[in-house]
């Protein structure tokens, strides 16, 4: 080994704890890039093979009652691969565990023929063998949820008819990777399933008999999905077809998708946090250990090595530490990224998940960190070339510090010498300071992040359930039905007040832009369900025209006053044109909002109703849900109480593991900064607080001589990292908003102190590890040595 | 005798240097009066520097024992070192170990806010004639001027004792001369006892006991009827 490397082994070995807690801040932007970009390409493989072997559809329609003899003119559509047509239908179930009823969607299985499209993956049993009625398939997680193994029996209301079924096999679809009820905010699978079975048997009690209530294309690989939607559109007209759509307005995929973007936003900020970071501390330790060594690289010069032999030499520790931190980084990644994809199988429900061992992931990893360490190392290997070996053998000339008030000024007098020192410090190194300081804010922001996940699906929760919606509980029917269907709910047991509703879905067209939404028709003073602007304040909908959500009104491009094109997809079909009457605040899913009457007139309709929302006396609630069980006109239930029970559950754990994670990074940052820069400060003070100690200074004084400055700057970081945390949070709610939900930039005032908190005791607590490092101070051998 | 400030009976210090056993003192005894002025000489690793420290509380000797008045300072813990050090001690050092952040005035100040009973630190400055250059960073100072403002801060507190540990290694013999007197002006106005070490045989007809030192022990006294002024030295 040549004598320099062994140099270089020695004062890795010497220097271990301070190259530890760089490494290990390289080792976060590592891990997070191995992990997070490794979960999402799992994922995404995951999902691709999944929707490749079982053959997912690209297009999907619903359709009132279509003929099966229109499958062949849909198959001649140019750009059509496969089609598939089927019947699904949403129904009420009633499962001897829950008393409450439980939706579920029925969807056909071919009786004859394998299914083409959308091909169930069975988790267990079989399919149901032809013309046995009352055998099904049932969604995986839901039968979990349920504890119903093979066997199980449980009744449905099909069409007004109340059905035994028995459950012959378990599986996972494609088509449903995450379910949500109509209506819902969030997977319930105790609440919402899906339901196969033979399509004879489904269609005979939908009176469906030769024809499909809904089609499924699978694309060929360069034909235009838009081009195809428009021409399924108008075969499906005539037959009551509601606009079909793509993948991306398929709630399944959306969802998926938008849980994907997360990852996507987590793999874009958190490397990059932690990669500044790491060449800030590569920076300043390197010319620390520039200076140090200075008599050294002078004598290495007068010996004949070469500028570029020596900027080697320090450039090689950088290279130590990018390798340690990457190799630590890399592991810690494979385990990190096995646990987020799990989290995210645990909500999206693939049957098998494809672990992607990408090695391009770690060369990237390896490569940004080294990046990070040249911008890191950059000013310190040009310090080595430039020093003159002449100069180098001699002392450093004295720091020259100034004063930064004038000297008799009176302020001064009442500042304590220790004091002094630490604002002359400061200002002598004012960038160092102010790098230290956006360092250090780094940490709180990470947390605050994390934290704002938390208080802003709070904030939704108390938006949605409190502010907006104060119902109970809402029925939803097959079909539309006339408007005395109120007063028959009104007259269940159990129920208070109630509010109907209308939907009819649309297509709404700005310009070029168009989407494919429902209209939900509300009573004008609507109460239970109020309509809320973006100050959360109630809204009375206007007596005509359009009130849609501020995210709608940006898709389009529209304004208050714009008119929009509407196609109404129901009854006579016409397309209206409607003025934007008022802008307001939705979270879930993109919708406009109208009079019930106006909307009413608009369809040239009779009043009608397609769901009612009412309040319940709690202690009636099970009456209620019997009478609601034998109703044949309601196909679900949404119960509020559930709803957010539900809510809670599926995203604490959610939220406590990605808070767990972010803090986990945030505590390296704040260790690895307090550590590293108090390392360097005791390296560069020694003789000072040596001096300060013979003096007569005990050792807690001198400590806080050390670290006051730190200690400053931390705490003065930490509105800084406040500042960075809501931006970064802004950031997220900017990427991850969309068509499926938004949320508002919520963070609240104790996310802010248990960040700082946290980052606090870290900072405090690698305090104390440097503590040792001063009661280990050789006092007579600093004092003896020239500086 | 009543006057004695340091009473060593039987000092003995070994420290373990890499694998070696270093007897940097072994068994040294003394008494030193309140006033004096006493000169250390001896070639390195003599034990000089070993005494020093342990006389000024910066290190524990192995055994034997040392008094400062009544007060036995084989005897402290850390603790109790610092606050020996602290209401009882000045050092100066051959490399002046100012804080280069603080001013020549400010420096002084650092022991004066935590002395009981200082003097101003303009007046310990007045007493190394340094009051003119009291708002000059240690940068701004040249190496005698340094080297002063390391005594003015030594004595600023009133010390008992001022231990000087080759207060003069540093500088040219004018500046090394300016020091010297500087030290004694001190030892005349306050009485303060000061030991000092040095390799430069001249500087010990300054003192009124010279203790030379060979092989960890304290070989040869030499008493000096008469002070020499320092003015009066060369080298």
């Amino acid at each position: 080994m040549r004598a320099l490397d062994i140099k270089l082994f020695r004062d890795l070995r010497r220097l271990w704890a301070q190259a530890m807690a760089i490494a290990l801040v390289v080792a976060g932007g590592a891990a997070a890039l191995v992990a997070v970009v490794g979960s999402i390409r799992s994922l995404e493989e995951t999902r691709a093979a999944y929707y490749e072997r079982n053959q997912f559809a690209d297009v999907f329609a619903q359709v009132k009652r279509a003929p099966k003899k229109l499958i062949d003119q849909i198959a001649e559509i140019p750009g059509v691969a496969a089609v598939e047509a089927r019947v699904t239908k949403f129904a009420l179930l009633d499962i001897p565990d829950s008393r409450e009823p439980v939706t579920a969607q029925f969807i056909s299985l071919p009786d004859d023929s394998e299914q083409r499209l959308n091909r169930i993956y069975l988790r267990s049993g079989r399919v149901p063998e032809p013309g046995r009625a009352e055998e099904v398939v049932v969604y995986e997680a839901f039968a979990d949820a349920h504890e119903m193994p093979l066997g199980s029996r449980f009744s449905a209301i099909l069409n007004g008819h109340k059905r035994e079924l028995v459950i012959v096999g378990t599986a996972l679809s494609p088509e449903f990777i995450y379910t949500i009820a109509p209506g819902e905010t969030i997977t319930d699978n105790r609440r919402f399933g899906i339901i196969w079975m033979s399509e004879k048997v489904l269609a005979n009690a939908y009176n469906l008999d030769g024809a499909f209530s809904s089609v499924t294309l699978k694309l060929l690989r360069n034909a235009s999905e838009s081009e195809v939607i428009k021409r399924l559109d108008v075969l499906l007209d005539p037959y009551g077809g509601q606009a079909a759509y793509g993948r991306k307005d398929l709630p399944s995929h959306a969802w998926g998708e938008h849980g994907l973007d997360m990852l996507r936003n987590m793999s874009r900020t958190m490397p990059t946090i932690f990669l500044l970071v790491a060449a800030f501390l590569i920076n300043q330790w390197l010319n620390r250990m520039v200076a140090l060594e200075r008599e050294q690289i002078g004598l290495l010069k007068a010996l004949g090595y070469r500028n570029i032999a020596i900027a080697a030499h320090y450039f090689k520790f950088v290279i130590a530490l990018v390798a340690v931190g990457t190799i630590i980084g890399g592991v810690a990644g494979i385990w990190l990224g096995a646990f987020i994809t799990r989290m995210y199988g645990g909500l999206i429900h693939f049957p098998f998940l494809v672990f992607t061992k990408s090695s391009d992931v770690y060369v990237w990893g390896g490569l940004l960190s080294l990046l990070a360490g040249i911008a890191g190392a950059v000013h310190a290997l040009r310090a080595v070339a430039a020093l003159p070996p002449a100069v180098a053998m001699q002392p450093p000339a004295p720091p020259r510090f100034r004063r930064v008030l004038p000297a008799r000024f009176a302020l001064i007098k009442l500042v304590s010498q220790p004091t002094m020192i630490m604002l002359r410090n400061l200002s002598h190194h004012p960038l160092r300071a102010v790098f230290t300081m956006l360092g250090m804010a780094l940490a709180p922001a990470i947390i605050i992040v994390s934290l704002f996940l938390r208080d802003t699906v709070e904030d939704l929760i108390n938006v949605t359930y409190f502010i907006a919606d104060r119902h109970d509980a809402t029925v939803s029917f097959v079909e539309k039905r006339a408007q005395n269907v109120v007063e028959q709910i009104a007259h269940l047991p159990g129920v208070l007040a109630v509010e109907p509703y209308r939907e009819v879905p649309v297509r709404v067209r700005h310009g070029s832009v168009e989407r494919r939404v429902m209209i939900s028709g509300r009573p004008r003073d609507a109460d239970l369900r109020r309509i809320i602007d973006v100050n959360l304040g109630s809204v009375a909908l206007p007596e005509n025209g359009l009130a849609i959500s501020a995210w709608l009104a940006q898709l389009l491009d529209v304004h208050l006053g714009d008119f929009v094109e509407v196609d109404l997809l129901e009854g006579q079909r016409r397309t209206v044109s409607l003025p934007v009457s008022a802008l307001v605040e939705d979270f879930f899913g993109i919708q406009g909002m109208m009079d019930l009457e106006s909307l009413n007139r608009l369809m040239r309709e009779a009043p009608t109703v397609t769901s009612i929302s009412f309040t319940l006396d709690a202690n009636k609630a099970d009456l209620l849900y019997d009478a609601v069980k034998s109703m044949p006109a309601v196909s679900g239930m949404g119960i509020q109480r559930f709803s957010l029970a539900n809510y809670r559950n599926l995203l604490a754990p959610l939220q406590t593991n990605m808070a767990m994670i972010y803090t986990g990074f945030a505590v390296i940052i704040a260790f690895g900064m307090v550590y590293s820069s108090a390392r360097i400060a005791l390296s560069e003070r020694a003789r000072e607080l040596a001096s300060l100690r013979v003096l007569g200074f005990g050792r807690g004084e001198v400590l806080f001589i050390l670290l006051i400055e730190l200690g400053l700057l931390t705490v003065l970081a930490q509105p800084l990292g406040w500042g960075f945390g809501y931006l970064l949070s802004w950031l997220l709610k900017v990427q991850v908003s969309g068509e499926v939900m938004r949320a508002r930039l919520i963070v609240e005032q104790s996310s802010y102190a248990l960040a700082s908190g946290i980052v606090l005791v870290a900072a405090l607590f690698s305090a104390l590890v440097v503590r040792e490092r001063i009661n280990q101070l050789d006092l007579v051998a600093v004092l003896k040595t020239r500086d | 005798m009543a006057n004695e400030v340091f009473t060593a009976q039987s000092l003995t210090k070994t420290y373990t240097s890499g694998e070696v056993k270093v007897h940097a003192l072994r068994g040294v005894d003394f008494d030193i009066s309140a006033g004096e002025v006493i000169v250390l000489l001896g070639p390195s690793g003599s034990g000089k520097s070993t005494l020093l420290n342990i006389v000024g509380g910066l290190d524990h000797a192995s055994s034997g024992r040392l008094f400062f008045r009544q007060l036995e300072l084989t005897g402290l813990d850390d603790r109790d070192l610092t606050r020996y050090r602290r209401r009882h001690v000045g050092f100066v050092f051959q490399f002046y170990n100012l804080i280069p952040s603080l001013t020549a005035y400010e420096n002084v100040a650092l022991v004066t806010e935590i002395a009981d009973a200082p003097m101003r630190p303009e007046e310990a400055l007045a007493l190394v004639g340094l009051q003119a250059r009291m708002d000059h960073f240690p940068a701004q100072l040249s190496g005698g001027e340094q080297q002063r403002v390391a005594i003015a801060r030594a004595i600023a507190k009133r010390p008992e004792v001022l231990l000087c540990d080759e207060p003069t290694g540093a500088l040219d013999s004018r500046t090394g001369i300016l020091v010297i007197e500087a030290l004694l002006a001190i030892n005349v106005q306050l009485g303060t006892t000061t030991l000092i070490i040095t390799h430069n045989a001249s500087i010990r007809d300054i003192a009124d006991r010279v203790l030379f030192f060979a092989d960890g022990q304290i070989s040869r006294v030499q008493k000096n009827e008469t002070r020499r002024a320092a003015a009066t030295l060369t080298w």
